[in-house]
Formats: structure tokens, sequence, C-alpha cells
């Protein structure tokens, strides 16, 4: 049915309200957490979130009675009180799946995270959730290989992966790092990373790394009779120079490549993935600037957004915070968000800040990255926090060993199978903490010395963005 | 005597994997990781290889994945009899998870020389 063009300024809620709206299952979902300018409605702040990231612009503009705009806008079709908050309130928005390229983060948050950010309305404006329908899913590549092709791979079963950061962050020559690498490696580590600002610097441009990587990789592969590799960055200033740097590392023989997904990137990073994916490479994703993002309460994505969205756009492993190390991050919504990375259904749970049902319907999961200022003392909680699908990267923790980073790895590994063995036995490994280690160090002098090195780090801060629950 | 005074020499070691860093485990060590597997629901399997060839990705199947069994008993007998067969082989215990398609588990349970 055709309307008459009606010149000037609407209320937003007017055509963005739809309280009646029953969302459907091909419908991307989003939850907001909106804090409006004092004396705004609800309603018409919800409504404005959903115009402006949706269909809408400020005025009624002639040209949209050429389409029909019922079939393309975002609606918010539910508002909910923030617990223990009166200023804000949660917006759930519903936005067609016709309104974004298959297969496109970059185009999904270009919408949903775009101009309506900036919108004066609003004071603040967070996306908590994005609930992605199977119709999208199905169009995104997803992680190159996932968690299983990854174990078989690097040939590790029934426990975390060992890894750690290779330091000084940076300064060293490419000799002198490699030689870092293949401490770390013939110690235990099954894998190593580079630091994310190691990209190509003066004092060590990257095909310099990489050689002497590769040999390290190489040399402590045939001495320890292990499967190791280390994670080539490959971040670079041009998406022409990323998969030069790739290609050079698959000419190496390399397992594993690295990318910052953030400052890179989703374009890049969906790129790269699908590379990895053609070329048989895994995919190390770091995350850098995500605290920027991710880290108020009130304003910006939620990391359980990232961490999604990493997932559909690409990525064998990310970083996900630690829980108990030196990084931000609350252990209940961390728990919420690493299901979100290696499940295949995730049911909404509140209690983990999961705000809607996800299916991940095949899509394969991806390794939960725990590093940053975390020690032996730390293991037997991370393995219970984290469990076998996951990454526990020791930076300072393993180059900090009084006989450096081939023993700190070798103490690192023998904490790591003592918690497995002890877990596997039936054994409370939070509670009985202490004397799993003290146990495993009588036959690990390498364990006795970081025991004793570690024993009074502790990071016990209280974390700045909370679950939002009646306290 | 503080820790820091000596510095010990780090020697690299060959391992095999999971729980390569750990003493050799005793018989009832060894049982419990085993009744884990069982726990689990994944299938025990028993893998054998000549240590030269340990890099392999395949390892021989000792008989074939004992699917479906959950007593603990028959499992160690098998590990035994495979051992017996081959005294110089690695033998490894695998847990086989359908559901994932992966190993649950794998570590190696007689190293041979």
């Amino acid at each position: 049915m055709s309307k008459k063009y009606d010149a000037g300024v609407k209320e937003y809620r007017d055509t963005y309200w739809t309280p009646d709206y029953v969302p459907l299952d091909t419908d991307l979902l989003a939850c907001f957490k909106c804090t409006g300018q004092e004396g705004v409605p609800r309603e018409e702040v919800a409504a404005a979130v959903a115009a402006e990231s949706s269909t809408g612009t400020w005025s009624t503009v002639w040209s949209e009675l050429l389409t029909d705009l019922e079939f393309y806008k975002g609606r918010c079709y539910r508002i909910e009180d923030v617990p223990g908050d009166k200023e804000s309130f949660y917006a759930f928005i519903a936005y067609p799946l016709d309104l974004f390229e298959e297969g496109s983060i970059t185009n999904v948050l270009t919408s949903l995270v775009g101009n309506v950010f900036g919108f004066k309305a609003l004071r603040h404006l967070r996306l908590e959730d994005i609930r992605f329908p199977m119709a999208f899913i199905k169009t995104c590549g997803g992680p190159p290989n996932g968690i299983v092709v990854e174990r078989d791979r690097l040939n590790k079963y029934g426990r975390p992966l060992l890894g750690c950061t290779i330091k000084p962050k940076l300064g060293l020559s490419g000799k002198n790092y490699g030689r870092v690498v293949y401490e770390c490696l013939r110690g235990g580590l099954d894998l190593t990373k580079d630091d994310e600002n190691i990209n190509s610097q003066p004092f060590q441009r990257w095909r310099e790394r990489f050689e002497f990587v590769a040999e390290a990789v190489k040399l402590a592969q045939q001495e320890t009779g292990e499967v190791k590799g280390h994670y080539l960055n490959c971040t670079a200033t041009t998406p022409e120079e990323m998969y030069e740097r790739a290609e050079f590392a698959k000419e190496l023989d390399m397992p594993i490549i690295m990318h910052d997904y953030i400052t890179g990137g989703f374009t890049a990073n969906t790129g790269l993935a699908n590379w990895c994916r053609k070329n048989g490479m895994l995919l190390h994703i770091h995350r850098a600037m995500h605290a920027v993002i991710d880290r108020h309460p009130k304003h910006g994505i939620h990391f359980r957004v990232l961490a999604k969205c990493l997932r559909l756009s690409g990525g064998d492993q990310l970083h996900t915070g630690t829980v108990v190390g030196k990084l931000e991050g609350d252990r209940q919504t961390t728990l919420g968000y690493i299901d979100n990375l290696r499940e295949s259904f995730v049911p909404e749970d509140r209690t983990r800040g999961n705000f809607f049902d996800q299916d991940w319907g095949s899509m394969p999961g991806v390794f939960a990255v725990a590093s940053g200022g975390i020690h032996v003392w730390h293991m037997p909680a991370l393995l219970a926090i984290f469990g076998d699908d996951s990454c526990l990267q020791f930076g300072g923790g393993t180059h900090g060993h009084p006989w450096g980073s081939a023993a700190g790895a070798a103490a690192n590994r023998v904490a790591l199978e003592a918690c497995v063995k002890a877990r596997n036995a039936g054994r409370e490994i939070e509670k009985e903490s202490r004397d799993i280690l003290m146990e495993a160090a009588k036959h690990s002098p390498e364990l006795a010395i970081a025991l004793e090195t570690w024993k009074e780090i502790k990071f016990e801060f209280d974390t700045v963005d909370k679950l939002d629950v009646q306290q | 005597m503080p820790f820091q005074s000596t510095v010990g020499d780090y020697q690299t070691v060959a391992t095999l994997e999971t729980f390569g860093f750990l003493p050799p485990m005793t018989q009832d060590e060894i049982y419990d990781q085993i009744a884990y597997i069982i726990a689990q629901g994944w299938s025990p399997v028993i893998e054998h290889v000549h240590p030269s060839g340990s890099m392999q990705t395949y390892w021989s199947y000792w008989k074939l994945p004992f699917f479906g069994e959950k007593d603990l008993n028959v499992v160690v007998n098998e590990l035994e009899a495979c051992h017996r067969a081959y005294p110089d082989h690695h033998v490894r215990m695998v847990g086989y998870d359908a559901y994932t398609q992966s190993q649950g588990t794998a570590f190696v349970v007689f190293e041979g020389r």
C-alpha cells in the first residue's frame, strides 16, 4: 500500500519501537545498554538506537517511499531494567538479515556500532551482546582450522597447550630473538608467540625474525621429539605485506601465524583467515585495543561481542584474559564468552552475561588463550577455569626463572601436567593446589625454584567492569 | 641459602607429549588415568610404535579400539599384553572421543628402548 510523503521530523518511537514484534529466527538480535540524556523517555532512546543503527535518519526523506522500510528497518522489541542501575536500561533490537552483506563482520559492526554511538540523545551506549542467526553464520568462514584440527596438527591431547610470549617484547635482534624461542621450546613449551607490537621494526625486520625462528622451532622439535610452533606475527602495514609474510611462513614450513584483529581490522582478519584455510595454516589472534572498546561498563562494545565476531571472521586461538593474572576480567563473564568461542550451542545465561541463546551450528571452535601476569601458582586455577581447550601463556613466568627460559618452561610444563593428572584422578585441583604443586616439585628442581620465586606475586584488584547483577 | 645464588644447567630432554615431564606413573596412577578415560565416555585405544617412529602421526593399533569397554581390568590386561608382544615399543593409551572426533587424551604408558 502506498503512503503519502509527509516532510518533517517524526518521533523515532512511532516507527522503531515495536513491543509486539516477535523476532524471526533469521533476525540478527542485539542487546544495547543505553544511558539516555536526562528527560528523554526510554522508548524514544531505544527507538533512536534502532533507527540510527539501521534504516533511519533524523528527518523523514522522500526517497524512503521508493522502498518498503517496514521490511528493512531495525526494531526495538523489548526494554529491560539493568539490575541495580536506575539510569541505564537494556534495549533489545531485531535487525532483518537483508541489512547485512553475507559473511561480512565489517558490515555488521559498521551498522550496529557506527554513527549511533555518537548520537547526542545518548550519554552512553554499550553493545552487550549479539545473537547471530544461523542464516548469517553459514555465510561466514569462521576459524580456518578449529580446535580439533589444531590438536591433530600439533599432536597435543588431553591438556591445555602451553606457550609464552618472547620477552623483552621489543629490541631484540632476529638472531637473539630466535635464541629465546629455542630456549622456551626445548624446555617443554608447545608454542611461543611474537609479542603484538613486533611487526617489522628497524631493530628486527620480519624476514630476519621468521628465518631464525624457523630454525629454532625445527631444532627444538628435533631435540625434544615433540611438535613445536611459534606464532609468526603477520600483522602489517598493508594487506599485501600481510600476505607476503604469511606466504613466507608457509615456505618455511611453519605451522602457525598470528594477526591482531582489532588494530588490523576485520576485513584484513577475514582475508587472512581465508588464506589460512586455503593453505593449511593455523591462526593465532591477538586483541590489542580491545580494552579501549570493552572496558567501560556503560560505553563501547562488550568483549563477548568482539569474541563472537572473531569466531565468525576467523581465528584458531583468541586471547580472553586470565581471570587470575594482571589483566581485567571476571570469572563468570569470561566463562560466558569462552563458551561462545568453543561450544556449538550456548544458552542464554545472564549469570554469565549471555543475553541470547546462540547456536553456532557446525562452526569449529576457537582455543581460549589465557595470557598476562600468570605464573606456576596460578596453574591449578587456570586449568579449572579454562579446561583443556585453552592455551596458557606465561611470559614473565617463563623468562623470569632464575635459571632462564628453558628451566622456566620446564617448570610450567611439570606444573601443568601435574594438575591435569591430579584432576583426572579426581582431585579438587583448586582446593589442593598447594599440595599438588609441592608434590610435583619434588621431582623437578625447576618447578621448586619457580614456586619459590613467584610465591608472593598476586594481582588482587577489583574488576572495573562487572556483570550487572543486584548486589 | 637463596635459590638464586646457583644457576643450574637445564638439559633438553626428549619427551613423548602429554605427561612426558612427569616421573613414570605407578600402576595405581595409570589405573586412575584409564578410569578417567572410561568415565568420560571415551573409547580406550592402545597404540604402539618403535621409538624410531615416535613422531609419526599414526602408531599401530593394538587390535582395534576397545569401543564401549567399561571394564578397567580388561583395558589394563590389553595394555600389558601389548607391552609383552612389543617390549621394545612405546605403548600409549588413547581416549577416543567420538563426539568431537578427537582424542580426549593420549599418553605413553610404556617407553620402548
